[in-house]
């Protein structure tokens, strides 16, 4: 019999219980994963009780009045609060997503707040990315010409060009999509998983860039590209309400038109 | 003390900061063979720069006449004549080259009919010296910053540079008042390390978050001014503190002025276009501080919005959801998402809100850092150069234009390489550090993590916030001024009593924003007192004790030292009025009407 459970070291405990202050008339319970790596102590769920009518509308304020009033030990990541910078994906209520752009309100029950999922954690909701990093890097996401350009003259692109990387340059590299791809849960070591070729997606289109050739190679790899099975996990959870599996699909035709 | 002993690194160069012009600087110095490292407290594309969304200023042409000398006139004017003229010059003139680099490194430009880079027209943007509306901004949607950003950091990785990311820089090593390398604290281990360089450039951006609304991202806090300020450096011109017209009400979040330069406008309670009636020429694209001003007077005068009548409306519903879904689908996003608003049905609420600091760590336009010493007030500081917003160089004087922010990142950015690969040589021998170099990070650290008063830090940070906000806003006077001065005081003296919860060395969130908010107290305060301090009204600095501006007494730029414990001295600079060549005619003050 195979058995389903978490080895002893990953289960995860219940935690403290923080009450609401007196007084709060609209209470909401936020149940957060919380790791400690001083301490050595499994991961467990701490659960606050938060007055949502003096807190923002979002989950990144509730975090952020949560430490600020109740557990200033409670880490996470944040920046800009208006869901452009990247910082604070995590997994919210079951899904990937931003947590300065998911309202309290989307969710029913209790708030559950997890780190990205599959990812080594270091510190509560904060995550290792340096592999998701290592990866968008290895796709060479920068302009590849051998045209020199005028020195001082754009190149040229059309709005039909331009519109063609509209929609795959606008990924902040949260890793919301990878996160929640199972395929790379299973293969992170080998597939780069759907951030990393939307990045390389937005490359091949572009109009300017000369290393399309090249960048096709690099894909063709049964690990790279093709462990992407088409799930779509990707395209449903991005924040941005980006495609990358439309952006993999399209990929994988100019491969398979490339050998025809 | 075992728990912090360095680990000790040497380059020539080290960058602290990665948004736009920590990124230009880096890996323009990485292509110069200098062994450069770049310090950055979050990734790379998580810096503040992301969030710019207008564009980027620079005279191409594309969408009809225009002349860099126009581009420069605008600035001078927006600045209210606080901006050095040889630095606006280098800057304006530098710009089409700086775009046009940018375009072949690969930012995704809009694009025009005929292929070329998009542009928009902007407040305070013109055609013959003010004659007409100047379409000059370079946009990439309403994205502009982000797409710029994350260009930079794809060419940092072309150019193979160095990252130290997630670490957060903490002091300037300084010698004999020369700066010789900086220490940081890995977020990840809680490990200090301490690097020994020829030159530190601090790239460290704003400190928006000394007040309580802002647009500016919880990371802008000043960790640049505050080295400064704690190794015995003034910082300069920081009363000037950029309000922006259309921020979120609620929320704080930025809303392009993009969008009134796309046709947009804003209303009072009466439906009536206010701006017409405060600046007749320029309308809703009046300079950002002419804009604040009037929309603060109006909800003053009991005609804003609401339930409680204080707040504006902007519209863009007219410009027909085409226009909206190709130029501005993020605002249409933003507004969704933190106004409720669909943006092709209905107004947007918003507000003035900081957005913006154009004071800073003073330098030149070759980014060296400057101080008055010894009755020179262009006395060089070696080893120590700033760039970006974190630098008041000035191009932006009182008040900065719109899109001349991402054009003075990636200009100064590159004018700090280029001024290294001039007067330095890659791998040039260092001296060594005294042994005891950077122990006053360690104790500072040391008794911050242990600190056990009665004050946790997020209760202090908002006190000094809603000081801010309540005492050095758009429009101010000597007494709400004296008012904020005295209360801040009190506030910087609780730092004594602060309580820091994490004790851990791994990811210690408590403990950065802790010193987070010593850095922001310490702008907080340069800010109030030169606000006290300047009596006359010039751009973002309103007082209504001093309404007029005072060219005879006040053409000068505040100087502020602030002491460890918050006492301020001041000392002052003139402001250049000379250009840096004779191929433009300098622009002499006058009244700045829009």
């Amino acid at each position: 019999m195979a058995e389903f459970r978490l080895p002893p070291n990953s289960r995860i405990r219940k935690g403290q219980h923080f009450d609401a202050a007196n007084g709060s008339a609209n209470v909401r319970r936020f149940a957060v994963y919380r790791y400690d790596p001083d301490s050595g102590e499994n991961p467990r769920i701490d659960t606050y009780e938060v007055d949502v009518d003096s807190c923002g509308p979002m989950v990144l304020d509730a975090l952020i009045k949560i430490k600020n009033e109740i557990d200033p030990t409670l880490t996470f990541r944040r920046s800009c609060r208006e869901g452009i910078c990247g910082s604070c994906a995590m997994n919210i209520d079951g899904g990937n997503t931003l947590a300065c752009t998911r309202s309290i309100d989307s969710v029913k029950g209790n708030v559950r707040i997890y780190p990205l999922p599959h990812m080594p954690v270091v510190k509560d909701l904060v995550p290792d990315l340096t592999n998701f990093y290592a990866q968008y890097a290895s796709i060479k996401p920068w302009l590849q010409t051998r045209t020199p350009p005028l020195p001082d003259q754009e190149r040229l692109q059309s709005k039909e060009d331009q519109e063609l990387i509209n929609e795959p340059a606008a990924c902040i590299l949260c890793a919301c999509c990878s996160t929640s791809c199972p395929s790379y849960w299973w293969n992170s070591d080998r597939y780069l998983g759907p951030a990393a070729l939307l990045a390389a997606y937005r490359w091949l289109v572009d109009s300017r860039d000369e290393a399309t050739g090249e960048r096709l190679d690099e894909l063709e790899d049964p690990f790279r590209l093709y462990r992407c099975h088409t799930i779509m996990n990707c395209t449903q959870t991005c924040p941005k309400e980006l495609n990358p599996a439309l952006a993999i699909a399209e990929t994988k035709k100019m491969l398979a038109e490339r050998r025809y | 003390m075992s728990d912090y002993e360095f680990i000790d690194h040497s380059y020539d160069v080290v960058v602290i900061g990665a948004g736009g012009a920590g990124l230009r600087a880096t890996f323009g110095l990485a292509h110069s063979g200098f062994n450069t490292a770049c310090i950055t407290k979050v990734f790379p594309t998580r810096s503040h720069t992301v969030a710019a969304q207008g564009g980027i200023s620079a005279a191409l042409g594309n969408m009809g006449e225009d002349d860099c000398r126009w581009h420069m006139f605008d600035t001078i004017k927006g600045s209210d004549w606080l901006g050095d003229q040889d630095a606006i010059e280098y800057m304006c003139k530098e710009a089409p080259d700086a775009v046009i680099e940018l375009e072949h490194y690969g930012v995704p430009f809009s694009r025009t009919e005929d292929g070329k880079i998009y542009q928009r027209p902007l407040g305070g943007i013109t055609t013959r010296y003010g004659e007409g509306i100047a379409q000059r901004t370079c946009a990439a949607a309403d994205r502009t910053g982000y797409a710029m950003l994350h260009t930079l950091y794809q060419q940092s990785l072309k150019h193979d540079a160095e990252f130290y990311i997630e670490y957060f820089a903490v002091d300037l090593i300084m010698k004999d008042g020369a700066c010789r390398g900086v220490v940081a604290i890995d977020l990840a281990t809680g490990r200090l390390h301490r690097f020994r360089t020829h030159q530190v450039i601090l790239a460290t951006g704003g400190y928006g978050r000394a007040y309580f609304s802002c647009t500016s991202a919880h990371t802008c806090t000043g960790d640049g001014s505050a080295m400064v300020l704690r190794a015995g450096l003034p910082v300069q011109d920081m009363e000037f503190v950029q309000f922006h017209p259309t921020g979120i009400y609620g929320a704080g979040c930025l809303i392009t002025e993009g969008v009134r330069g796309e046709g947009g406008y804003l209303t009072n309670s009466d439906g009536d276009r206010f701006m017409e009636r405060y600046a007749p020429n320029a309308k809703d694209l009046a300079s950002r501080d002419v804009v604040s001003r009037s929309m603060t007077v109006e909800i003053r005068e009991g005609r804003g919005l609401g339930a409680d009548k204080d707040h504006i409306h902007l519209h863009l519903e007219h410009l027909g959801p085409e226009v909206i879904e190709e130029r501005l689908p993020g605002i249409a996003e933003s507004a969704r998402i933190f106004a409720g608003v669909d943006v092709t049905k209905e107004p947007i609420p918003v507000l003035p809100t900081v957005h913006y600091n154009m004071g800073g760590v003073p330098a030149n336009f070759n980014g060296q850092v400057i101080t008055s010493k010894d009755g020179d007030p262009e006395s060089v500081v070696v080893g120590l150069m700033s760039v970006g917003e974190a630098a008041c160089v000035s191009v932006h004087g009182a008040n900065r234009l719109g899109s001349n922010s991402l054009l003075d990142l990636v200009v100064f950015g590159r004018a700090a390489a280029h001024f290294c690969e001039e007067t330095m040589t890659p791998a040039a021998r260092h001296k060594s550090l005294a042994p005891d170099a950077g122990q006053n990070s360690v104790a500072r650290i040391d008794s911050l993590r242990n600190a056990n008063g009665s004050r946790p830090t997020a209760e202090i940070r908002l006190e000094m916030q809603r000081i801010m906000q309540g005492h050095a806003a758009v429009f101010r006077s000597g007494e709400t001024l004296q008012e904020g001065v005295d209360q801040l005081k009190m506030t910087f003296s609780t730092l004594g009593d602060i309580k820091v919860s994490d004790r851990s060395l791994i990811w210690n969130t408590d403990l950065v924003e802790t010193m987070e908010l010593e850095n922001l107290m310490l702008n907080a305060t340069a800010t109030i007192q030169s606000a006290a301090n300047r009596l006359e009204s010039r751009g973002a600095h309103a007082r209504e004790d001093y309404p007029d501006r005072d060219d005879v007494n006040w053409m000068k730029r505040t100087l502020p030292w602030v002491d460890d414990n918050g006492p301020v001295t001041f000392d002052y600079r003139p402001v250049h009025q000379d250009t840096l060549t004779d191929e433009v005619e300098r622009v002499p003050p006058k009244a700045r009407v829009y």
